[in-house]
């Protein structure tokens, strides 16, 4: 259902196709890779990370003087939500041993680890539990399990993938960990892809040396999150759930200890303190701060509250100047903008073409060398324009039962033929049109191999942790560092949370560092965390004159 | 989009607005000036957080879908839902057995089918709704995580259910059952597991890890590439 516009380049692709896909069967390279140099050369002239406002200084806090993205370092020179003195602090609303922030996978791993030894777990999180990231993964999640792949080429492809700049004991935590935690998710009930003979099924991706993707259907994120999710709710006794009630800042104690944090109740306005002797980051990352106008993938709640809050504490923040855009996000038709197109299509065959149908890169390239040929072709007007300003790549779906038998796609990639049939794109048989979504945070606050931040009692978890994947992930680590790393999480800051001891709980952080966002001139306007993005119109705004006003009515 | 963008009449909780036409559900309701904290979610079709009815103008079937994977159309009437209010039982997935003595237990509410095919007509995903709850009051676990594989918990199927069953909570645990108790044994798993207990890649990790930047950069551009089987 594609407009007479793109009719043209439509018969070129198809014109094309034959000879692409006589290339694809016979098992040989369809496009060479890049060399180091290339990929180099490509993104710094074409990745956004590398456009000459990407990035600026911060001016305050633990990364004083460091580059990060702009609209990261916009969001952290901020001030806080509330004002310390009105909060009593001697009589928190609630007290528990281990606080998870967040309930996507790896808040879900954390409380169930946490709760195996033998430590009270109270999980908060912004919307409803299970709302997250996690549950919209659709690709794959890595491990090393046949017989030709080994832990240590899952750890070659991680740390080349991240450029060598991934912490090395965190990919090795990472790597080693992937088979053992495919088989705890097996026997919490995740029915991961098999082949008849038992044996699991296994794709590439991009990047990878070895067929290493296990799958649910491209439905993977959710069979785990909501797996993981009935588990959480099967215990009640150990788990205490608070939900709509997005945490705001972190309370510490006198000597500096990260113990509790405050929490706004979105449909009550109330505010409530949470007295912990340890708390877990697990909120993800930042893809609804729409960087550089990008569109994204992410969840509506994606709007680093955790990175803010942990780094008004002291938290010190690691590859903050990295964003993840994944090669393949929907541009067509428009209600679909920025939708994940999974990496599965391209490991299933599908392979990007120009206008003119030229396959013009490796469809297989890491993400950030994938996307910035994208984006190339498009800047050099070899791309397909639409009727709003916007052009895209067409990602030659049809290949896919071409290559592997008709009812492939069908099969591995249910939710996709789902979703564009919605909107009258059959992705069987025609292309789909694709460019570059804001996907993924790449960085977040620095964690060691126990996820421990640089101040005591503070574990990141997740997305919202930097240094596992560099400054580039490769496709299904992240669901594999939400499990890696939500386990390890829960168990060692339950461990901590055995031995520690609090002393008066605290807001005096928020105080001074907002005694430095003062000195450099920022408007007391600027609050942050963000808690959800606003997409109401401008001329509606306009007209909503009583939005802070203190009355009766809101 | 274009700059005369044609707009529709819909009523929101009983109101009516003026919308720009192709907007999803979602976007209309941001465009009218509400910020949603309920029945909104992921915004992409996959967690299921913004199921609604609906009712187009001139028709008399009342419809359910998602509201970020719906588009408004002139005279819609739209009526959030908010929270699904649902049963979900507690268990111990390791305590169970993968059959139906679990969903006599747990889901007995099963049994109260009576096969009018609304949850079926009401999913939004196009699942055979009533044909896995037909499975499964047959014992047929699998055919049951099959059918309800794609499931997104919107809970439309159990505001629907005149039998008031809780469909997708029930699937959950087919699934759960189907994946710990019924697939087949994966041996290459088991042994990697086993291998890695046993500290087969210790040193070849500890390698890596101390490895200098020359040396694995080498090592990961001349490492063979194998991608098939």
């Amino acid at each position: 259902m594609y407009p007479k516009s793109m009719q043209e380049s439509l018969k070129n692709v198809e014109q094309t196709r034959p000879e692409r896909l006589k290339l694809a069967k016979s098992g040989k390279k369809i496009f060479p890779m890049m060399s180091a140099d290339e990929r180099n050369k490509i993104l710094n002239k074409y990745h956004p990370d590398f456009q000459a406002d990407a990035r600026c200084k911060i001016k305050i806090g633990p990364n004083k003087g460091d580059e990060l993205t702009t609209e990261v370092t916009d969001i952290l020179e901020t001030y806080s939500r509330i004002n310390p003195k009105d909060f009593d602090l001697s009589n928190p609303d609630y007290e528990t041993d281990v606080l998870v922030v967040g309930a996507g996978s790896a808040g879900f791993a954390a409380a169930l680890l946490a709760q195996e030894n033998n430590v009270e777990v109270t999980l908060v999180t912004k919307l409803r539990i299970g709302d997250s990231n996690s549950m919209m993964a659709q690709g794959g999640i890595q491990a090393a399990v046949r017989p030709d792949d080994s832990p240590t080429l899952h750890y070659l492809d991680a740390i080349g993938g991240g450029h060598f700049e991934n912490k090395p004991k965190l990919v090795r935590a990472l790597t080693f960990e992937a088979p053992g935690s495919i088989n705890w998710l097996k026997d919490l009930g995740v029915m991961f892809d098999r082949n008849s003979d038992g044996t699991m099924v296994t794709k590439s991706g991009g990047g990878t040396s070895r067929l290493r993707m296990h799958s649910a259907r491209d439905y993977t994120g959710a069979a785990i999150c909501a797996t993981l999710r009935d588990e959480v709710l099967n215990r009640p006794d150990g788990i205490k759930i608070l939900e709509h009630q997005p945490v705001i800042e972190l309370i510490k104690d006198k000597n500096g200890k990260v113990a509790g944090a405050v929490l706004y109740h979105l449909e009550n306005r109330e505010y409530y303190t949470v007295k912990a002797k340890a708390v877990i980051i697990a909120t993800g990352g930042f893809g609804r701060l729409h960087i550089r106008n990008f569109e994204t993938t992410n969840h509506y709640g994606a709007t680093a509250d955790g990175i803010v809050i942990s780094y008004r504490a002291g938290a010190k923040l690691m590859y903050m100047d990295s964003v993840q855009y994944h090669p393949t996000g929907a541009i067509f038709p428009p209600q679909i903008l920025g939708f994940l197109c999974t990496e599965k299509l391209r490991a299933l065959g599908a392979q990007p073409v120009n206008s003119a149908g030229k396959l013009f890169v490796n469809p297989l390239e890491p993400r950030d060398v994938e996307a910035s040929a994208l984006i190339k072709e498009c800047a050099d007007k070899r791309g397909i324009e639409t009727s709003y300003d916007l052009a895209g790549i067409w990602l030659d779906t049809p290949l896919i039962n071409m290559i592997n038998g008709d009812g492939t796609t069908e099969e591995n990639v249910p939710a996709m033929v789902r979703q564009f049939n919605r909107f009258d794109v059959d992705m069987i048989n025609e292309p789909i049109l694709v460019y570059p979504t804001l996907h993924y945070q790449n960085g977040g606050v620095e964690i060691n191999e126990r996820c421990e931040a640089n101040i005591p009692g503070l574990y990141i978890a997740g997305e919202a942790a930097g240094g596992i994947h560099g400054r580039n992930r490769l496709m299904g680590n992240s669901q594999l560092d939400l499990i890696v790393f939500g386990k390890r999480a829960g168990k060692f800051a339950a461990d901590y949370a055995k031995g520690v001891k609090l002393s008066n709980l605290s807001l005096d952080h928020i105080y001074d560092y907002e005694k430095e966002v003062e000195k450099i001139g920022i408007d007391r306007k600027k609050i942050a965390p963000m808690i959800l993005p606003d997409y109401i119109p401008d001329h509606v705004k306009a007209k909503q004159l009583t939005t802070e006003y203190h009355g009766t009515l809101i | 989009m274009a700059e005369k963008q044609k707009m529709v009449k819909i009523h929101i909780l009983g109101e009516p607005f003026y919308v720009p036409d192709g907007l999803t559900i979602i976007n209309a309701l941001e465009y009218a000036g509400f910020q949603l904290t309920h029945g909104i979610g992921c915004r992409e079709g996959f967690c299921g957080a913004c199921g609604t009815i609906f009712r187009k103008k001139g028709d008399y079937k009342l419809q359910a879908g998602l509201a970020c994977q719906t588009i408004v159309s002139e005279g819609m009437y739209l009526a959030q839902i908010p929270f699904v209010p649902a049963e979900k039982p507690i268990y111990d997935i390791t305590k169970l057995p993968p059959d139906i003595t679990s969903f006599k237990e747990l889901y007995p509410v099963i049994f109260r089918c009576v096969a009018c095919n609304t949850c079926t007509k009401s999913c939004p995903q196009d699942l055979e709704v009533m044909d896995y709850v037909q499975a499964l009051i047959k014992g047929d676990v699998e055919k049951t995580a099959d059918l309800s594989f794609d499931c997104i918990r919107c809970g439309l199927c159990a505001l629907r259910c005149p039998a008031e069953i809780v469909q997708y909570n029930a699937a959950i645990l087919a699934r759960r059952l189907c994946g710990r108790y019924l697939l087949k044994e994966s041996r290459d798993l088991t042994n990697r597991v086993k291998e890695i207990a046993e500290g087969d890649y210790d040193t070849e990790l500890d390698e890596l890890v101390k490895m200098d930047e020359d040396k694995l950069k080498k090592k990961y551009y001349e490492r063979e590439i194998k991608l098939f089987d």
